[in-house]
């Protein structure tokens, strides 16, 4: 009896867990078919849910009709930038807080976290004007310091749980052995925190790579875009041209899953701790 | 720290530090804090101020202080209202979905099986995306004339015509919100299955010892365990959802008529398309007060239940 009862429930596990998967993976599995239907299977009926003939004809269009190359240069060039500063800065001040216990930190912290919690886009428009004020309205740099200064508060936090993993008897033996502060930090325990910092580097390229409102605000010339500010103006431009939306998407999804596949577990490990300790 | 540190009695919980250890610190955290500080705590106490200016983008020669008078209007304009209206149902029709499947899906994902973690990465990949392209996704999806979601409903008799969910006043906000459901279930699976992780078998066992039966031991035992990570992630959950503008904007921009407008869609729209600073900065004011406000009455609350060590 128990046996049967057991079987039944293994059987409705594993049939939730299907349908689930199955709702997960099928609007990106539309999104990819789509790109790769003919421009007239798209938009004809009956739809089709295997292609019936396979093009990347739509792929080809994007880069002939827009200059997609630049915008996944510049989007490179933008996110990579600010990734590397962020992790460089939130570096030195998680460890810091990791490791020193000093009157302030916990209000440091609490600074760092707020951020995270009053919705930034209250301070859009002045940023903007700041922005102007500096001239970098409309170039690259701007951009990168934009998504530096988001950035920064996020990685303190994901990267101060990383640190404090790491036994602390690891730089006092270096400082023994007559390292400097610094110099244990470059020396011993940055090699030591290599998965956490990948990850926290990352999270924080993605980030980047996947912002919308900023990049469409700061960049309006065309050779300056990136990937969303071009699929921006996409939207109004090919309002019917799903083909080429699909194949856009599809392309700027791909590196974001490559590099979210390669450390999955320890994104996850860095954003459940950040949670757990609220 | 230096060496004569570890003399210091444990008494003491916070060591002195040398003044080498001082500007060390001080070093370490001057470029963090000093960017956050200007770059974005400078600009968003701005921005409050800036809601009681008249501050467009078009004409700012005339930044005059106007008191409460961006309020006044935005409060007297029925779209303002209706996206007020749509932020609640929005915040709490997707929190709640998000949060039972999730919690469903952590359930089942707590024991081991055969191909765990593939399937885990499988169901975590919209992490990767942005919003911006789930809502555009979705927006093909719910295409009102060959969209795939029209295209199953006749398929399985359910509907005869197509529904044009995106522009139709009345299907507008379902729409979104179940994209937005689709795109959040795995934070609370992932963040709730780490917390049942994090529960000590033997709890458990000596419960089920005791007669317990599985859905007590949820209710009365995992529950109460994992609460406090449940309440800081629902809250966190909340900051975001009632934050999050990008996907509504992909799909429908807000909408037909403004029917879909959240007050963060509606923000950005008077900032996008109107460059009216002094009304968007009011609006985000006015979702700060919201969001303020509800977390007084949701810590108070957590605290009276005793659920959370907050």
């Amino acid at each position: 009896m128990r046996g049967k009862a057991y079987a039944a429930e293994r059987a409705v596990r594993l049939l939730v867990m299907a349908v689930y998967l199955v709702v997960m993976v099928f609007p990106l599995y539309w999104m990819l078919i789509t790109s790769l239907k003919p421009q007239k299977d798209i938009f004809s009926l009956p739809i089709y849910y295997w292609p019936k003939t396979f093009t990347l004809a739509n792929y080809e269009n994007i880069f002939k009709i827009t200059k997609f190359h630049v915008y996944i240069f510049n989007s490179v060039i933008v996110s990579l930038s600010a990734a590397v500063i962020v992790l460089a800065v939130a570096t030195l001040s998680s460890y810091v807080l990791a490791r020193h216990k000093f009157r302030g930190s916990g209000q440091i912290m609490f600074f760092f976290f707020l951020t995270q919690v009053i919705p930034a886009f209250i301070g859009f428009a002045p940023l903007y004007l700041m922005l102007s004020k500096m001239n970098l309205v409309n170039t690259t740099q701007g951009l990168i310091l934009i998504y530096t200064v988001m950035g920064i508060p996020f990685s303190t936090i994901m990267l101060k749980g990383f640190f404090q993993r790491v036994p602390s008897s690891l730089e006092e033996a270096a400082q023994i052995d007559g390292c400097s502060r610094l110099g244990a930090l470059i020396r011993v325990i940055l090699p030591v925190m290599l998965p956490g910092l990948s990850a926290t580097f990352i999270f924080s390229f993605v980030q980047n790579w996947n912002e919308l409102f900023f990049s469409v605000i700061v960049i309006n010339s065309e050779h300056l875009k990136t990937i969303p500010v071009a699929m921006n103006s996409f939207i109004t431009k090919f309002d019917v041209d799903w083909g080429s939306m699909s194949a856009a998407t599809v392309l700027s999804v791909i590196p974001t899953m490559i590099l979210f596949a390669l450390c999955q577990r320890l994104i996850v490990q860095g954003l459940t701790q950040g949670a757990e300790k609220g | 720290m230096n060496g004569s540190d570890r003399s210091v009695p444990a008494v003491i919980d916070k060591p002195r530090n040398s003044r080498s250890a001082i500007w060390f610190i001080a070093g370490c955290l001057a470029p963090a804090v000093l960017l956050v500080l200007v770059f974005t705590y400078y600009p968003m106490l701005r921005g409050v101020t800036m809601a009681f200016q008249n501050y467009t983008l078009f004409d700012l020669s005339d930044a005059r202080f106007v008191g409460f008078g961006n309020f006044k209007e935005i409060l007297d304009n029925p779209q303002f209202i209706t996206a007020l209206k749509n932020s609640v149902y929005w915040v709490f029709f997707s929190l709640i979905c998000q949060f039972v499947l999730g919690f469903g899906i952590a359930l089942l994902l707590k024991n081991r099986f055969f191909g765990r973690g593939f399937y885990q990465g499988m169901i975590f990949f919209p992490w990767a995306m942005s919003g911006f392209l789930i809502g555009l996704i979705w927006r093909w999806l719910y295409n009102g004339q060959i969209g795939v979601i029209n295209n199953l409903l006749i398929k399985i008799g359910l509907i005869d015509t197509p529904i044009p969910f995106l522009s139709s006043p009345k299907w507008g906000m379902f729409a979104v919100i179940t994209a937005n459901v689709w795109y959040g279930i795995a934070f609370f699976a992932i963040m709730l299955l780490a917390a049942l992780q994090s529960v000590p078998e033997e709890i458990s066992e000596a419960a089920e010892v005791d007669g317990a039966n599985r859905l007590q031991r949820l209710f009365r035992i995992t529950i109460p365990y994992i609460m406090p990570t449940i309440l800081t992630t629902v809250i966190l959950r909340i900051i975001w959802i009632m934050n999050f503008p990008d996907l509504i904007y992909a799909m429908t921009n807000g909408g037909p008529a403004g029917s879909t407008h959240i007050l963060a869609t509606y923000m950005m729209d008077k900032i996008i398309f109107g460059g009216d600073y002094g009304k968007a900065s009011a609006v985000g004011v006015v979702m700060m007060v919201v969001l303020v406000l509800f977390m007084v009455f949701y810590f108070a609350a957590a605290r009276r239940e005793k659920a959370g060590d907050f």
